[in-house]
């Protein structure tokens, strides 16, 4: 299975939330970080995908997990901390598209 | 409250009574019965993993960290596989791999995961109260810095802080910078500077 994107590749996490409707999901892609761009720290390689293993499926396809790096100072519109400050938050392929650097 | 006298409504309760804290007990003790009669877990299974799991300590993390300072090889194999280089502890990381990540003189590292409490359970053993809690969950990845500095944390200038929000198949485990003043040191006596708390990046480790 090969990797979307490479490291350094800016992404931009899709602002995704599934309906209430749909009933309880299984997500683990943080809400702080849905509608964020960010950059590919490291391709993790695949991984079954929790969605689907939650709920008792197989969870394939898999789905190539990333560590995508995001400056603190853009998640957090009052971050007063150090510019350089980061979080790295591990995301599946299909929460990701691409973006261009900001 | 406690009182005299059997309960005339609902919500007064003596100290024992079942509180959510006991339900959810119960309700684990019944589920774990179920399975253990549907044939999915042997008599005793769970029993045991608790046990075996209370036998892990962080001293075994602070082995592999002194190991790593004291042997350059073992320390690039432990940053390129972390679940193969500990498993020459004995340490099985199963479907999760462990992923180390390097404090330098220019990044400090932290782990947290705000989705529940993803932590390297066969490396460093139960993880404490405070890392589960919602306040750290939530303030770590808001204001790191704040929540570094409650710990005691200070970081000079110019060292970036660089939070790893732990939310999906890794477990992470933070490889401090070894202490000045610890030159010659053996491995032993370096792995009693390691505390749990230096492995998940809310302390660094001093001689």
């Amino acid at each position: 299975m090969s990797a979307r994107y490479a490291p350094g590749a800016t992404v931009r996490v899709a602002r995704d939330r599934p309906a209430i409707s749909l009933g309880r999901q299984h997500i683990r892609t943080p809400h702080y970080v849905r509608g964020l761009a960010g950059t590919v720290a490291e391709v993790m390689g695949p991984f079954r995908n929790p969605e689907g293993l939650a709920v008792g499926e197989d969870g394939l396809p898999e789905q190539v997990l990333y560590r995508v790096r995001f400056p603190l100072r853009s998640v957090w519109d009052q971050y007063d901390g150090d510019p350089s400050d980061t979080v790295d938050v591990e995301l599946y392929e299909h929460w990701l598209e691409p973006a261009h650097a900001a | 409250m406690p009182h005299d006298g059997p309960h005339h409504h609902g919500h007064d309760h003596a100290p024992d009574d079942p509180s959510f804290g006991s339900r959810a007990a119960l309700g684990a003790r019944a589920l774990r019965e179920l399975l253990e009669e549907a044939g999915v877990l042997a008599p005793g299974e769970v029993a045991r993993q608790v046990e075996r799991m209370d036998t892990i300590t962080p001293a075994l993390g602070a082995k592999v960290v002194a190991r790593a300072w004291t042997d350059p090889d073992f320390k690039a194999r432990l940053l390129a596989d972390g679940s193969a280089a500990v498993r020459e502890f004995g340490v099985e990381m199963g479907t999760t791999p462990l992923y180390v990540v390097e404090n330098t003189e220019s990044v400090h590292n932290m782990i947290v995961c705000t989705l529940c409490s993803c932590y390297p359970k066969p490396l460093l053993g139960i993880p404490p109260d405070w890392y589960k809690s919602f306040e750290y969950r939530s303030r770590a990845v808001r204001e790191p810095r704040a929540v570094l500095a409650e710990f005691g944390v200070r970081l000079p200038d110019g060292v970036a802080v660089r939070v790893h929000d732990s939310t999906a198949d890794l477990r992470y485990l933070v490889l401090p910078r070894r202490p000045e003043g610890t030159e010659g040191w053996d491995e032993a006596r370096l792995a009693g500077l390691v505390t749990r708390d230096c492995m998940i990046g809310t302390a660094v480790p001093s001689a």
